[in-house]
């Protein structure tokens, strides 16, 4: 079985307790865990889709501008923080399960274990008023 | 390989009476093959203190590896006799000749052994590890809070910490610190409970599975009952208690 690394069982255990959104992906990018609270932005449950390829994701969450327009998958701070390995904020705009448009600030960071191994990255959010 | 326990409890040394049966010594385990090969010692516990005269007889390479540096694993470093003993770099600080290394987190090999280390769940950096020779595999897992991550029963076993060096051993050396009602009182604190233990060890399927790194306030009495129960729990997992002096061969 490929193990995922002790820093990443223990940020997954982290946001599973919270009760703000949380991602989090391995080195490619794969979302590999949301919480909770993230499932109502994505509209879908851990349980039943487990892991999802950093394409899936990017488009099932359909993060925009205030204009409306889709953010490329470059722009979002998960993305920033995983390929180019540095921390990175955003707010931008989702249309949750509700139905409902709402303005999220964001803050992902790479998580650097034992070692100074990039084992992943996790992203969280904030509904702005 | 033959691997002999040497010291078994948790936290802190517990000698007396009453703790005799399973040992007061804190963790320390030799894993060794024939007479004139390298003995590779896992943890430095005050168990060590009896394994180092023991070794004093001998001239053999002697490679410790620590599991992390928490004062129940290293205490007995200062007490270890062949650290003392003249080598060819006499007139260090140290007369032994002594060499330190980082815990590779890959795959390395110590004269025909083949270890894996890997982090596993305990607070601070902390190890395991996974040995093999000749086809037999052992791993030692002393400190680790296993079920301080996803739910043990349910989540895949990618997702579980210390699985991946566990998987299929021969021999799994387990903590096994806590009851179910200690571990309610002390999630966090790096240790399994001995039911986690157990479904950790049906999980990994290792051919025996050893408890260890007993609270230091479980007496022989209070170990002998929840061994009892442990078994009943096992199906069809072997389990045994460990024990000061218990020795497994795996050849």
């Amino acid at each position: 079985v490929a193990q995922k690394p002790v820093e990443v069982i223990l940020t997954r255990q982290l946001a599973s307790c919270l009760a703000m959104p949380a991602f989090l992906v391995d080195p490619e990018g794969n979302l590999i865990y949301y919480n909770e609270p993230a499932e109502s932005l994505l509209g879908l449950r851990y349980e039943d889709t487990g892991e999802m390829a950093m394409t899936d994701w990017v488009r099932m969450f359909r993060a925009s501008g205030a204009d409306g327009s889709l953010l490329p998958a470059e722009a979002q701070p998960l993305v920033i923080a995983i390929r180019e390995g540095r921390p990175a904020h955003d707010s931008f705009w989702i249309q949750a399960l509700d139905g409902v448009r709402r303005r999220l600030a964001t803050t992902a960071v790479p998580i650097e274990g034992q070692g100074k191994r990039v084992v992943g990255a996790l992203a969280l959010f904030w509904e702005e008023g | 390989m033959r691997i002999v326990l040497w010291g078994t409890r948790g936290s802190l040394a517990s000698p007396g009476s009453d703790t005799a049966g399973y040992g007061g010594n804190t963790a320390c385990v030799q894993v060794h093959g024939a007479p004139d090969e390298c003995v590779l010692v896992l943890d430095a516990g005050t168990g060590i203190r009896a394994l180092g005269i023991a070794l004093c007889e001998e001239e053999r390479p002697v490679h410790v590896l620590l599991s992390h540096l928490h004062l129940d694993h290293i205490q007995g470093l200062g007490f270890f006799a062949p650290l003392f003993q003249s080598g060819p770099t006499s007139g260090a600080p140290l007369p032994c000749d002594l060499t330190l290394h980082d815990t590779p987190l890959a795959e390395f090999v110590i004269d025909g052994y083949r270890l894996r280390a890997d982090l596993i769940c305990h607070p601070g950096p902390t190890v395991g590890y996974r040995i093999e020779r000749d086809g037999r595999s052992m791993a030692y897992l002393s400190d680790h809070e296993i079920a301080l991550g996803p739910d043990l029963e349910r989540t895949s076993s990618d997702w579980l910490s210390g699985f991946s060096l566990a998987e299929g051993v021969d021999l799994l050396v387990h903590d096994a610190q806590y009851t179910e009602e200690e571990y309610a009182e002390r999630v966090g604190w790096g240790h399994s409970s001995i039911a986690h233990t157990i479904a950790f060890g049906r999980r990994a399927a290792p051919g025996k599975l050893v408890t260890f790194h007993h609270d230091p306030s479980h007496t022989d009495s209070v170990l002998d009952r929840l061994h009892l129960e442990m078994a009943a729990m096992a199906g069809g997992l072997e389990v045994a208690p460990g024990y000061e002096g218990a020795v497994f061969e795996l050849w």
